[in-house]
């Protein structure tokens, strides 16, 4: 019966997850959002799928946070870890500093005592890792300015999370009397009733212990394992080594997400980072979902009804609260252009940590029920509320930022008349200009990427911060005495919009483009635009090409063999046009025609012999007619 | 149609000249090769194509170590395929006329056999006029710029001219295939007609 109960459960919980998260990110909210959601929706207060047991579900499920954990060890150099360490240490500490002031100042003037008003303030400054690093990764965001920082801050928070639990018996005792005796220290185990000192020593020993095991003895047992040619074994021995990891940390008293979370940095440069990447990663990402929906289905809205007014303030409070001092660290460490908002918004949330530290502080006789009920509630519901600041960062504060940023600090153009504009000087625009430049061309560079700005000054360019698609700056660059505008840049939707207002409003100017696909050179083609080149299409014809090389053409034969490909792929591009014009009107949904035209393409090419027309120099007929000849 | 072969156009005198020469008549179609092939891609059912359309074929070129630039080898090897232009079923240009029309840097007197180039120009051509011979076409001599890093600007001029009235006497059929037996450049029937 007991399994019965297991395998129900988890029909509800992956049926759920399968339903909404979907849905969520179909609507633009991201999967943390579809988990809470549907952990909401099975909990006891919509269908009531799901009961008590939601709270065991998450202590389990947090488990996916020390697999995340893992994985991202495993995606950080040291040496990258080690040029964070100012974000880590001075961002992240003097966050955790701070908010946790702040808070306990608040708690203070709301008629908490003392010891309790700490224990808020510490709890409630930490940050979600679940929550921030999931988004993180799902958008992309992980080698953005803002992404590493927040990471830094997280990074400090998981550590700083063994002091709070060694610091909380200690606040216990500080206001009301508290029975040491009958504190819950016994639970994180015996190392963290022993002396500071002897503390530090043997967490410091085993990390020692877990480096140079990682680094000398581990890729010797994993070989081992994966000589067997058993996968499973494979899979068994990496959950084992996480779950033996945390399992040790635990031992210690340090987090068990930081233990792991070491031993990925430890593997980081091994040959079976990418396998153990792999393995981990659907395990991670499973019990990550798990943990969401738990907290989800673990959001008392009893309190929330009760009291609704409330909660709402204080939920808003604590998010307000973090976001300016996340703000105003975030300008001080020199994050910029919106990107400070961005990472405030990303980290405004509290912790899954506070889950565990409010029921050890309940233990600890520091809260009651009421205290720690609300608490939770107001941890749950930032949670869930912070996927939304990031929509409302996105959709609101980003443009307006924009807007306002461009207004203030695009660069001036000095009046060159110059015959070129070439608008992007990243990846592609690069090559363009300093060809051009090279051949004793003057060209205004423009380029709407502050920092790529910065760099490529440093190396002697000269090229403005601006925005192509405003009619000013297209006007300040010299588009009347222009000859030639090259649209080099990433964004081509904008690059699409300056093509059209050029075309009617400087059509002297000659427009040449950079298309992202066989699409985009269509919409140029529209405009009769047809000087379009496809970003990867030439790079990966060269590559082909070699390709072929490699696989035994002479190098003239290949060159012969891709150079034909793309004087074919030139005519095939204006057949395909002059198709897509006329499929236009109908509606037929996007990838339906692309794949119907891509095959099209494949058919065209199966009729054309690469080789036909290289006849010349090799003639089966001249051949024949020797032979019949003689 | 002109077969127009320079691959330093920008730095060209004489043929820039002698194409200006030539590029506004009816009638002529200038085939610049390496505008059109820069990477010596040639397309070859388009340049078919364009022999089919005309009736007399001049490859114009500097010369270039005794011959043509490599593009026009090139042109050769791939447009006048075997059973295109030569063959038993290679017949589609038949009965059509060809000849070169080259600049040298060497004055004529050095284009002979006791001459520092040691042979004549039309020795040199001579896997042009054996080309042509293949293809069933009708050979005419050459039209050649001697000197052309000493061409004084008015005797340039004078060239091209004379260029441009060969041009139009072959565009308009006004000449007698009779007299290309007895001349060694096709110069000396402009001469003869001024």
């Amino acid at each position: 019966m007991h399994n019965h109960e297991f395998f129900l459960n988890a029909l509800i919980y992956l049926g759920a997850a399968v339903v909404s998260v979907p849905i969520a990110k179909k609507l633009g909210l991201g999967s943390v959002l579809g988990y809470l959601l549907a952990g909401i929706i099975i909990g006891p207060f919509v269908l009531r799928l799901v009961g008590n047991e939601a709270d065991e579900v998450m202590h389990f499920a947090e488990f996916g946070v020390v697999l995340m954990l893992f994985i991202i060890g495993l995606e950080l150099e040291p040496r990258l870890l080690w040029k964070m360490r100012r974000s880590i240490f001075g961002l992240g500490g003097l966050q955790v500093l701070i908010t946790a002031g702040l808070i306990t100042a608040i708690a203070l003037l709301l008629n908490f005592q003392l010891n309790r008003a700490m224990a808020i303030g510490l709890i409630l400054a930490l940050s979600s890792t679940a929550i921030v690093l999931q988004t993180l990764s799902e958008k992309g965001l992980m080698r953005n300015i803002a992404g590493r920082s927040a990471f830094s801050v997280l990074l400090f928070q998981d550590m700083a999370v063994i002091p709070i639990l060694a610091l909380i018996p200690i606040i216990a005792t500080l206001g009301a009397p508290a029975d040491l005796s009958d504190t819950a220290l016994n639970n994180i185990g015996e190392v963290a009733q022993m002396p500071g000192w002897l503390q530090l020593l043997i967490i410091i020993g085993a990390i020692t212990a877990m480096v140079i095991i990682g680094r000398f003895a581990a890729r010797h047992i994993f070989r081992l394992v994966a000589e067997t040619g058993l996968h499973e074994v494979f899979v068994a021995l990496a959950l084992l080594m996480v779950i033996g990891i945390a399992l040790g940390m635990d031992a210690i008293g340090l987090s068990p997400a930081l233990g792991t979370f070491i031993a990925g940095v430890v593997l980081a440069d091994s040959e079976y980072r990418h396998e153990l990447e792999t393995t981990i990663d659907p395990f991670k990402g499973l019990l990550l979902g798990l943990f969401f929906i738990s907290v989800g289905a673990s959001i008392n809205f009893n309190l929330l009804i009760e009291d609704p007014w409330i909660i709402v303030l204080f939920v808003l409070l604590l998010i307000f609260v973090k976001f300016v001092v996340l703000l105003i660290l975030g300008r001080m460490f020199r994050l910029k252009k919106g990107f400070e908002f961005l990472f405030a918004f990303l980290l405004a949330q509290a912790s899954e940590f506070a889950f565990v530290l409010i029921s050890f502080s309940k233990q600890n006789k520091l809260f009651d029920d009421e205290t720690s009920g609300m608490l939770l509630l107001v941890v749950t519901l930032s949670m869930a509320v912070s996927p939304l600041l990031l929509i409302f960062n996105d959709k609101a504060v980003s443009p307006i930022l924009a807007r306002w940023h461009n207004k203030l600090e695009y660069d001036e153009i000095e009046e060159e008349e110059n015959p070129v504009i070439l608008a992007g000087f990243g990846r592609f625009g690069l090559t363009v200009g300093r060809i051009l430049l090279a051949n004793g061309f003057k060209v205004t560079i423009l380029d709407n990427n502050p920092s790529n700005v910065e760099t490529l000054r440093k190396y002697g360019f000269k090229l403005y911060f601006g925005d192509i698609t405003r009619p000013t700056m297209l006007e300040k660059a010299g588009i009347e005495k222009a000859r030639l505008l090259i649209l080099s840049m990433a964004e081509h939707e904008n690059a699409l919009k300056v093509a059209e207002t050029v075309r009617k409003k400087y059509p002297h100017v000659k427009i040449l483009a950079r298309a992202r696909d066989i699409f985009h050179v269509f919409e140029y083609l529209n405009l009769n635009i047809s000087k379009v080149q496809r970003e990867t299409f030439h790079s990966a014809a060269e590559l082909s090409n070699t390709a072929l090389v490699e696989l035994g053409f002479s190098k003239y034969e290949a060159y012969r063999a891709t150079r034909t490909f793309k004087h074919h792929e030139d005519q095939v591009t204006e057949e395909l046009y002059r198709h897509w014009l006329e499929d236009q009107g109908k509606f037929i949904q996007e990838t339906r025609r692309f794949e119907e035209q891509v095959k099209e393409t494949l058919q065209a090419e199966k009729n054309y012999s690469i080789h036909d027309s290289d006849c010349a120099w090799d003639v089966d007929s001249l051949k024949d007619e020797a032979k019949k000849q003689s | 149609m002109i077969l127009f072969a320079h691959p330093a156009y920008h730095k060209s005198r004489i043929n820039k000249t002698l194409i200006n020469a030539i590029k506004d008549l009816d009638g002529v179609t200038i085939n610049n090769l390496y505008e059109k092939y820069p990477d010596f891609f040639i397309d070859i059912p388009v340049e078919q194509e364009l022999l089919a359309e005309h009736d007399i074929i001049i490859w114009q070129h500097p010369f270039y170590w005794y011959s043509a630039p490599a593009l026009v080898k090139e042109w050769m090897d791939l447009v006048l395929q075997h059973g295109f232009a030569y063959g038993t079923q290679g017949r589609a240009l038949e009965g059509k006329w060809a000849l070169s029309s080259i600049s040298t840097g060497g004055r004529k007197e050095v284009y002979c056999t006791e001459g520092k180039n040691h042979y004549t120009i039309n020795e040199f051509l001579a896997p042009f006029h054996q080309s042509v011979n293949l293809c069933r076409m009708q050979y005419l001599p050459p039209f050649v710029v001697h000197g052309s890093h000493t061409l004084a600007q008015d005797q340039l001029k004078t060239c091209a001219a004379n260029y441009r009235s060969l041009i139009l006497l072959l565009r308009d059929s006004k000449i007698n295939p009779a007299i290309f037996e007895n001349i060694e450049y096709i110069n000396e029937i402009i001469k003869q007609d001024a």
